[in-house]
């Protein structure tokens, strides 16, 4: 078996690629994909933490991120689609109306 | 789970659980109204809101649960806060009804999603487990998203929508993988039993800071304090004014009422390391939202970047969170901050509602020129409301920042203390000016006069100025409400 720090380690990259990719990439889809890679690496360390501690409630947290991220996307996707229709971009370079 | 036990636990979570179910009724309802009878939608939103406030405040004084397992707890910090989410919530519904109908987004969804907010909301108040803030937090965000986004045919409110959606998703990445971290450190997600194993030395330390600083992170975003506060302007400025003032009472109140619960209950062990960091944050956010301030012309935007200053006031009250003695009292004139916060929000906001017309006319800050000899009242109403703002007695806001204040500096921290009288005097800079322009300049202003909106403002500018008279009580209550979290 492999140690937890492999998968800690795994999922500490996972969530920093999230976060970069939310910072650095423009494109309001591929954000949207970066916050997700990010749930996905606390949705991994959850379980690699749950089978250190032989604790089964680690694994159940997993479903409910994974629902709240289901959630997310319903209003996410709904929202990009419709700035997409008003604006014909998904670039958050093109969402400057209000410029704070 | 047996029958009997799951209604025991429902009837301790009662206004919770009616305000859930009663949303749903609401869609319901709505899905069958003509569309020339959608405001009965708003008087069966504020019914329902007005039943769990009822409920909560009879049930004020009942000793402490844990229901669920002690997913959640409900003590008087809980109720407190479950009473002032409801209050808001009326409010919200109160400024809102006229609002929608001028605009022409008036759609029924407004007050479904609305309760369903203040449902996360109060769920955030009584969560006892990291992973009910995470649920909490995100019921409270989902529907805010959409209801920034309600005027969607306006560019504005769309991209505000967005901003706060895209923001909102981000910091939720940080606070659950903080959760995640913190069970990782513990093997747990319980706050009471995160502190238990801190104790008996069965916690990896570093582990749990490092969860720690991701879900102060993660909840640093959702109240809006520098670093985390880009979203702010922009959104509170694209989204319609009705929920723009629910979002800085309510959402804010939410985030607080999870920061206090967490650094209080379960990471007090922290305190070396945090307290620092609170302070800096806390130092940094009073700063930049009282000097940026001054340099707004739209009253939305002005009104944004005093709801930083202000999240970076009631922060100040977890900067002593290690020190048990002061910080009960730091944390009940958090609370008592909050209360008076919540009605001095909401009178502005909804004296700026009165002024806004369509298309985002009347917002600008000459807009307001000539209101104090047009429309006296409503300019009186307004000076009482920034003067509250600025901290000048005898107003609530005053007696929030003087509790505050006096309770830091009896933790040690004077020069935060400094920091907090200096920037108060900053913000009379912006404050005040509203009231020169109300007064001393001529205009024609156009005020939009509706019963619902006018009783917002009057009850909230009565409230500002009478409650500060008997603020001895409203502390004592919440004093009260805080004991059972150490």
């Amino acid at each position: 078996m492999l140690p937890v720090t492999y998968y800690l380690a795994l999922s500490a990259v996972l969530f920093i690629m999230g976060a970069l990719g939310v910072l650095i990439r423009r494109n309001l889809i591929i954000m949207f994909m970066s916050i997700e890679l990010m749930l996905n690496a606390a949705n991994l360390a959850f379980v690699a933490f749950a089978r250190f501690h032989q604790a089964v409630s680690g694994q159940i947290f997993v479903f409910f991120v994974m629902t709240v991220a289901a959630a997310e996307v319903a209003v996410g996707l709904a929202l990009i689609v419709t700035l997409f229709r008003t604006r014909h971009s998904v670039d958050v370079d093109d969402v400057t109306l209000l410029n704070g | 789970m047996t029958l009997s036990l799951l209604v025991d636990n429902l009837v301790t979570i009662l206004p919770l659980a009616v305000l859930a179910v009663w949303a749903c009724l609401l869609l319901l309802v709505d899905a069958f109204l003509p569309r020339q009878h959608k405001g009965w939608i708003a008087l069966l939103a504020a019914v329902g809101l007005a039943l769990a406030m009822g409920i909560a405040v009879a049930r004020f004084g009942f000793p402490t649960e844990a229901p669920f397992g002690g997913m959640v707890v409900v003590d008087r910090f809980s109720t407190f806060l479950t009473v002032l989410f409801l209050g808001s919530g009326l409010a919200g519904v109160a400024v809102a009804y006229d609002y929608l109908k001028r605009m022409e987004i008036e759609r029924g969804e407004y007050y479904a999603l609305l309760l369903f907010s203040i449902c996360g909301m109060m769920l955030m108040g009584m969560a006892a487990d990291l992973i009910v803030i995470f649920l909490a937090l995100e019921l409270l965000s989902i529907p805010l998203y959409i209801l920034a986004a309600m005027a969607a045919h306006h560019n504005e409110s769309l991209e505000a929508g967005l901003k706060y959606f895209l923001l909102g998703a981000f910091s939720g990445g940080f606070l659950v993988y903080g959760v995640a971290l913190v069970f990782g450190a513990t093997g747990t997600t319980q706050l009471f039993t995160i502190v238990e194993m801190v104790r008996y030395g069965q916690a990896n330390l570093s582990l749990l800071l490092i969860g720690s600083a991701l879900i102060m992170i993660g909840l640093g975003f959702k109240v809006g304090v520098v670093p985390f506060h880009m979203w702010t302007p922009d959104v509170y400025h694209g989204a319609p004014s009705p929920v723009t003032a629910f979002m800085s009472v309510g959402a804010k109140a939410g985030g607080f009422a999870a920061l206090m619960r967490i650094f209080v209950a379960a990471f007090p062990s922290l305190s070396a390391d945090m307290t620092t960091v609170f302070w800096v944050i806390s130092a940094l956010t009073m700063f930049l939202g009282n000097v940026v301030a001054i340099a707004q012309s739209n009253i939305k935007r002005m009104l944004a970047y005093s709801s930083i200053a202000h999240a970076g006031y009631i922060l100040m009250a977890l900067v002593p969170f290690g020190q048990a003695a002061v910080s009960r009292v730091s944390v009940a004139s958090a609370l008592f901050y909050l209360v008076a916060y919540a009605f001095t929000s909401f009178g502005a906001w909804a004296v700026v509602i009165s002024l806004e017309k369509r298309e985002g006319g009347g917002l600008a800050l000459d807009d307001y020129a000539g209101l104090g000899r047009k429309h006296p009242a409503l300019a009186a109403a307004m000076t009482v409301f920034m003067l509250s703002f600025t901290g000048v007695p005898p107003t609530l806001g005053f007696m929030g920042k003087f509790f505050l204040f006096r309770s830091i500096m009896e933790g040690g921290f004077v020069g935060l203390a400094l920091i907090g009288v200096l920037t108060s005097l900053i913000s009379a800079y912006f404050y005040l000016r509203v009231v020169v322009v109300m007064y001393m300049r001529e205009g024609e202003p156009e005020v939009t006069s509706e019963p619902w909106l006018q009783l917002t403002v009057f009850v909230s500018a009565i409230a500002v100025v009478v409650l500060s008279l008997f603020s001895t009580p409203l502390l004592d209550w919440a004093s009260r409400a805080v004991l059972q979290l150490f």
